[in-house]
């Protein structure tokens, strides 16, 4: 007896906030697809709103896609030699220089945001390009890739299987390409997910450092609030939504697929 | 001490979600007082079992836990006043050695002094006397152990139950506390079911052995009986080594033609094979040897030596020599089976005593 | 024959000694030095020298007291008490996370049942969203035309809203914990070892007991160490109170108005510097607590 109700007192409580988490965001879907946000759905479902978004804000979204996918190249590229860097090196300097890797993400946005745009703010062709932006994503999203690479090549063991390949005749170059990188597919899988993921969403330091030019999806959403009609910024969510929760599907998904294989 | 109680289990059963049958319907009744091991391979249903007994888990529909006269089945662990100690200890980590092992009493509400009378109690019976404030991420491997087990002593549980306690330790260490545990466990009287895979354990410390497979019990019975008179080939085969010789022929005045020679055991007629200990088999000059064969291995094990014989047969014959003695590969040898030494499962055989075994 | 060959001791042997590090181990260090390279040079260059460029320009004068701009931070009311804004609704939205996502994600990590998968998700998925997201969610709870305006003009004929003060901030700043907080305790709860809850109840513990003897100091650890996040999360949270535009004062709005506004970059680097080092102590904290595992997002 005693334990049915705690069950649905727990149960009870649980679904209130449930409730709190979803109920906005149906709210905004709804906004941004109907005809007439006071009405709701008795005015009809529309993609008026949706289009005008596209018309308004096309560019931006463009623009977070390709900064996404450019800095993902740009951590894989530098961030998994680093995880493999500090899987090798001694146990004392791979914490420290983690940690360090850690700081533009421990420190809120707006101070790495600023300290770029006191340093470098004076280059006008960098400081208006959108690579200025770019910057500011990967010193923010490298040491979640890395990590993730990391813990994989952790969990795999992965010195001790270069030291077999090793006595088995295999170069430095082979065991890289052969070994490594093939044994750590999962943790960069991961790690591009969060990067995507994070580079998409980020506002914080993006919002300093954009242009008028460089304007990215966050820094259009926080126009559109401001600016436009409640039902804009709806159906303008709505397309990020729509952007950002397959990813976290897909982040759920992967990290899934490695407990499996643990 | 505490007074013990019988278990019985009535018909209990255990299919988990997936399908997995871990227990085929199972009666077993367990004595007051006395230590019952439930032993076997991993996936036997031993553990199933003690945790039926514990109440952690239930028997499916029909099953039936009785404590004395007592039908427990419905009582959830917390209520059935058991002692557990688990395999990796489960001692809790926020707490001190003492308050470890008082936990229980604090939840009994007892008395401050009469706690403390127990934990002195307790704690001199595990040789743990002086390790009260100590945390418990100080202690070896060894000391969890014994802390585990004060705490499951100390509420004076009817009924002691033991999940593999020593199977996270070393051999060396495991030798030594399952000698105090078995000291223990006679002084205190209680009843303890005990789960083991470990053979040597078994039949230390178990008053009657449970031997498990697949889900039911293929013997039960003393240790000498489980040894000596094995009621099926796998017991035959999980206890102890055993060799298997194929019956060739029987001759006309009933002898047993096996490979390499011939062996008189009336008691054993119409049998394809014939069981024996290895221990039981003698060297013997060639000329008075019932099997001939040819050494083709020795392995040195520190008190005996144990040598592998062909003598023509599928496998090579085991048998346990003095550890001092030189047998190269492909010396010949002779062996002696007394016909007291040879069993079938199928076959029961009254139990040996030495004259018998001096005239064979 | 005299001991010829005998080692000195202390830091000379060091010295002295032939290199340890010979053939393949030197070659590893290389490799390792080597492959850290290009993250380092990037970090450097666009972090470690800008950003301290900008604790150096946090002591410069500050316009209008001027002494340095830290100094300035540290005697004039105004910044204190953005200060301690900031730092106390943090606090506050970091407690409340925990003890509502803690039984929440309690709940749900021990007891199955059809649909949980869904309430799970439901639970998480905001953790993607962006502080301006979250900001227009509460305006949409609680803003002129949100659900609570609508219902209180329907109800009692005038406009409740929440969303522009204070305690929008705090419904914006708890939107966005208790996803992070869930994950955790569930995560926390799944690695809570078995047995000892089982010992517990063996010896005659009840539910309740286990819960405060066994469960919740097993996940203490990760509860502190979520709350750390949710407060540092909090400190530096500047998209969503952007978007509600408060004209609370609390440092990230702080931060920006002087920088774009006043164009008065000693004090804005002063506060950024401030507030960065208060994140990092909490996030160092933090990690310490979860033994070195970072959650789902920082």
């Amino acid at each position: 007896m005693k334990s049915r109700l705690r069950f649905t007192l727990q149960l009870s409580f649980t679904l209130l906030v449930c409730l709190f988490m979803i109920v906005p965001v149906a709210m905004s879907v709804m906004a941004g697809l109907t005809e007439n946000y006071f009405v709701g759905l008795e005015s009809g479902l529309t993609l008026r709103w949706v289009n005008e978004v596209w018309q308004l804000y096309a560019d931006t979204i463009w623009l977070s896609i390709k900064l996404a996918l450019a800095c993902l190249l740009i951590t894989i590229l530098i961030g998994v030699p680093a995880a493999y860097g500090l899987l090798r090196s001694r146990r004392r300097w791979a914490n420290a220089l983690e940690e360090l890797l850690l700081l533009p993400v421990a420190v809120p946005g707006l101070a790495t945001a600023l300290a770029l745009l006191l340093a470098y703010g004076s280059y006008r062709e960098f400081r208006g390009s959108w690579l200025f932006i770019l910057v500011g994503h990967v010193l923010f999203t490298l040491p979640f890739m890395v990590r993730a690479v990391l813990s994989v090549m952790q969990t795999a063991k992965l010195p001790q299987l270069e030291e077999a390949a090793a006595s088995l005749g295999a170069s430095f170059r082979q065991r890289f390409f052969g070994v490594v990188i093939p044994n750590c597919m999962s943790g960069i899988l991961a790690g591009a997910l969060m990067v995507v993921t994070l580079s998409i969403g980020e506002f914080n330091i993006t919002w300093m450092l954009h242009t008028p030019l460089t304007k990215t999806l966050p820094v259009g959403l926080a126009d559109s609030y401001a600016s436009m009609r409640l039902e804009i910024g709806s159906a303008y969510t709505l397309i990020f939504l729509v952007m950002v929760v397959p990813l976290l599907v897909a982040i759920q998904w992967a990290g899934r697929l490695t407990e499996q294989r643990r | 001490m505490s007074s013990s109680v019988s278990i019985t289990l009535n018909q209990c059963s255990r299919t988990f979600a997936g399908g997995n049958t871990a227990l085929q319907p199972l009666d077993l009744q367990v004595n007051a007082g006395e230590t019952l091991v439930l032993l076997g391979p991993s996936g036997c249903g031993k553990t199933t079992t003690l945790r039926i007994i514990s109440g952690l888990e239930s028997p499916d529909k029909g099953g039936q836990v009785l404590f004395g006269e007592r039908d427990v089945t419905a009582l959830p662990i917390e209520k059935r006043d058991v002692g557990m100690v688990f395999q990796n200890y489960a001692l809790f980590p926020n707490m001190s050695v003492a308050d470890n092992i008082a936990y229980g009493l604090k939840i009994q509400r007892l008395p401050r002094a009469e706690i403390a009378h127990r934990l002195d109690e307790v704690m001199r019976m595990v040789d743990l006397q002086g390790f009260g404030e100590r945390r418990i991420d100080a202690l070896s491997g060894g000391q969890k152990q014994r802390v585990a087990l004060a705490r499951a002593i100390a509420v004076r549980p009817k009924v002691l139950l033991f999940d593999e306690p020593l199977a996270a330790l070393d051999a060396k260490l495991r030798d030594r506390l399952r000698i105090e545990i078995g000291q223990l466990l006679r002084e205190l009287g209680t009843t303890a079911v005990y789960v083991t895979h470990d053979q040597d354990e078994a039949m230390a410390l178990g008053d009657r052995i449970a031997v498990m497979q697949a889900g039911r019990i293929a013997q039960l019975g003393t240790p000498q009986e489980i040894y000596h008179q094995p009621a099926n080939a796998f017991v035959a085969d999980f206890i102890g080594a055993v060799n298997c010789l194929d019956v060739i022929s029987t001759r006309a005045d009933g002898g047993l033609v096996v490979h390499g020679g011939g062996l008189r055991a009336s008691h054993l007629q119409e049998v394809s094979t014939v069981y024996c200990r290895p221990e039981d088999i003698k060297v013997v000059p060639l000329d008075q040897a019932d099997v001939k064969g040819k050494v083709v291995q020795s392995i040195f094990l520190g008190q005996t030596q144990r040598l592998m014989v062909d003598t023509g047969g599928a496998s090579p014959l085991q048998i346990e020599a003095p550890s001092r003695q030189r047998w190269p590969n492909g010396t010949a040898i002779g062996l002696a089976l007394h016909s007291s030494v040879l069993f079938h499962p199928d076959k029961p055989t009254t139990p040996v005593n030495a004259k018998e075994m001096a005239n064979g | 024959m005299t001991a010829a060959s005998k080692q000195p001791s202390g830091a000379a042997s060091y010295l002295s000694r032939p290199s340890t590090m010979v053939g393949p181990a030197r070659r590893k260090r290389f490799i390792a030095l080597f492959a850290l390279l290009p993250a380092l040079v990037i970090f450097c260059a666009f972090w470690l020298l800008p950003f301290s460029r900008l604790i150096m320009m946090g002591a410069e004068a500050d316009p209008s007291s001027g002494i340095s701009a830290y100094l300035t931070i540290l005697t004039h009311r105004q910044y204190l008490i953005s200060l301690a804004t900031t730092v106390g609704l943090s606090l506050v939205v970091s407690l409340v996370a925990v003890a509502i996502a803690g039984v929440a994600g309690f709940f749900l990590a021990r007891q199955r049942f059809f649909g949980k998968s869904i309430l799970v998700a439901i639970l998480t998925f905001p953790l993607a969203f962006p502080g301006v997201v979250v900001g227009f969610l509460v305006i949409m709870l609680g803003g002129r035309q949100g659900a609570l305006a609508q219902a209180s003009l329907w109800l009692f004929g005038e406009r409740w809203m929440f969303a522009y003060s204070l305690a929008g901030l705090f419904i914006g700043y708890l939107y966005f914990s208790i996803p992070r907080v869930i994950t955790t305790v569930m995560a926390a709860c799944d690695n809570l070892d078995q047995s000892l809850e089982e010992a517990a109840r063996s010896l005659g513990a009840n539910t309740w007991q286990v819960t405060k003897d066994v469960i919740v100091p097993g996940i203490a650890p990760a509860l502190l160490s979520t709350g750390a996040i949710c407060f540092a999360t909090s400190m530096g949270a500047f998209g969503t109170a952007f978007t509600l535009g408060t004209r609370l004062s609390i440092l990230p709005l702080n931060i920006y108005g002087e920088f774009t506004n006043y164009a008065n970059f000693a004090m804005a680097a002063a506060l950024s510097v401030v507030l960065g080092v208060i994140t990092w102590m909490a996030l160092s904290l933090a990690r310490r607590l979860a033994g070195g595992n970072l959650g789902a997002s920082v």
